[in-house]
């Protein structure tokens, strides 16, 4: 069973989680823990496995081996008969409304307009009012300075702003955890800014909790209450942020950072 | 051949007018059972369920290596006895029809669907799951919107090629062109002869050539699967 008594200040755990995609062992043995309202940001190389630990945690993949635990309770597994077994949709359906993701690549819903996008999860998923869901979504839809967009479609839109309203279609759904995918890593340069901005708004004016993977290491500096670094699958170092970027202990995280910086 | 004869030109077409409304009526009737069949199958299909995968692969690769007219006689004489007793004679036409032009196409417009279902982004089924949007929204809210645009043209197409196999049911005495000119302008006339075929041939050229047009212009605006 679950062990929410025990452990009531963790949002997140990973315990002994293995993803494997064939022969391909993409996470080993992953161990760590997430608190409530925590800011966590995933730095690492590419095929670190950064990306999979957020898909794993949208149930956009399965575990190989190990449990997730969200809020205290089993995401990747549900309780049955006194044992942890896999979760099958139903209860996948339940467990991952209090999570939601922003992606690289925005995937906002090119057949309705902004607002639809906005309050398609509350009034279809939630089972809010329409009119009550268009008021949430009309007020998001300010706060990340979108209110003049709200009749247009999101092709008519630029990448940043499209990943705005992305935000705000997240944020309509009230989640304990927001997963952001390398976010700004499809926008124009010049647009970048104004997103980590908007991202950095809501990271300390709310309590959600965040796992970020992001290429952007001023911004994973000034927002995360942690840093953690991986390489092969593996966590190599974990700590706050002011250590990570100043003082790194691990040598790939050293030389991690300095190819970043290198190329910034 | 008979020397061509513009009285017998004319006289045709009263004949062939009649067989068009027939036609017309099967093409409509078929194309909506092959529209809503094929994407069924094609549901179906994507969702991926075992055994009835398989058995409907199986039937759909069946439909598309055989004959339209062998199906249609097997539903006509082997299947139509035994569940269509003591339906009137031109209900059993229109419903045997109707049946084998329906599903005969449902098999390749499934296929069309499949790829108008395959081009929406993985992406977009991920951005549903995050809103932990139910599977039926999903399908009706998010895919299915930007699937069945993309194939608009492929399906108007496969009603045009329906329009020209219609005649086929003039096997089992469908009264539609074809029927119309080798048996009915036939008797009257003692024989079809060429002016009666040039006007059934004319007739389907001047309705398919325009909406194959249509549909070419359509294909230009939502582009192809």
């Amino acid at each position: 069973m679950s062990e929410p008594s025990e452990t009531p200040a963790e949002m997140i755990r990973f315990e002994n989680v293995v993803k494997r995609f064939g022969s391909n062992t993409v996470l080993e043995n992953l161990n760590f823990t997430v608190a409530p309202g925590e800011f966590v940001t995933l730095i690492g190389p590419s095929g670190s496995g950064k990306t999979t630990i957020l898909r794993l945690v949208m149930t956009l993949e399965r575990v190989t081996e190990g449990t997730i635990y969200v809020a205290g309770e089993p995401l990747s597994h549900m309780p049955k008969g006194g044992k942890l077994v896999p979760a099958d949709e139903k209860y996948l359906r339940q467990a991952r409304k209090r999570i939601g993701m922003v992606f690289q690549q925005f995937n906002l819903f090119p057949n309705m307009n902004v607002l639809r996008n906005v309050t398609e999860g509350p009034v279809r998923s939630l089972g809010k009012s329409r009119d009550e869901a268009d008021k949430r979504a009309r007020e998001l839809l300010e706060l990340v300075g979108l209110s003049d967009k709200v009749d247009a479609r999101p092709t008519q839109l630029s990448g940043g702003q499209q990943q705005r309203v992305a935000i705000a279609r997240a944020l309509a759904m009230e989640p304990e955890v927001l997963l952001l995918d390398e976010v700004t890593s499809a926008l124009d340069p010049e647009l970048v800014t104004g997103v980590l901005h908007l991202l950095k708004d809501i990271a300390t004016t709310t309590d959600i909790t965040f796992l970020c993977v992001t290429h952007e290491m001023q911004f994973a500096r000034d927002v995360s209450d942690r840093v953690m670094m991986f390489d092969g699958g593996k966590i190599v170092e974990d700590g706050p942020p002011e250590k990570i970027f100043t003082a790194p202990e691990n040598d790939r995280t050293r030389e991690f950072l300095q190819a970043v910086l290198d190329r910034a | 051949m008979d020397k061509w004869n513009w009285d017998r030109f004319l006289d045709a077409w009263p004949y062939v007018l009649d067989g068009l409304w027939v036609t017309i009526q099967f093409t409509v009737l078929g194309s909506i059972v092959a529209y809503v069949l094929g994407l069924i199958f094609a549901i179906i299909r994507q969702l991926r369920i075992p055994v009835v995968d398989q058995v409907l692969w199986g039937f759909i690769e069946f439909v598309r290596s055989t004959p339209l007219l062998v199906q249609v006689f097997f539903l006509y004489w082997v299947i139509r006895p035994e569940v269509l007793q003591g339906v009137d004679s031109d209900t059993q036409k229109i419903l045997v029809g109707t049946f084998a032009l329906g599903v005969h196409y449902a098999c390749y417009t499934s296929e069309v669907y499949r790829a108008g279902i395959e081009a929406v982004p993985k992406g977009q089924w991920e951005a549903a799951t995050a809103l932990s949007l139910p599977r039926s929204r999903v399908w009706t809210g998010v895919v299915l919107p930007q699937a069945i645009p993309r194939v608009l043209p492929a399906l108007g197409n496969y009603t045009i090629a329906m329009f020209k196999e219609v005649p086929l049911l003039s096997a089992i005495s469908v009264f539609d062109i074809v029927y119309q000119v080798k048996t009915e302008y036939a008797a009257s006339q003692g024989g079809a002869g060429p002016e009666a075929w040039a006007a059934a041939g004319l007739t389907f050229l001047a309705l398919s050539y325009p909406c194959a047009i249509l549909v070419r212009r359509l294909e230009r605006r939502v582009g192809t699967v």
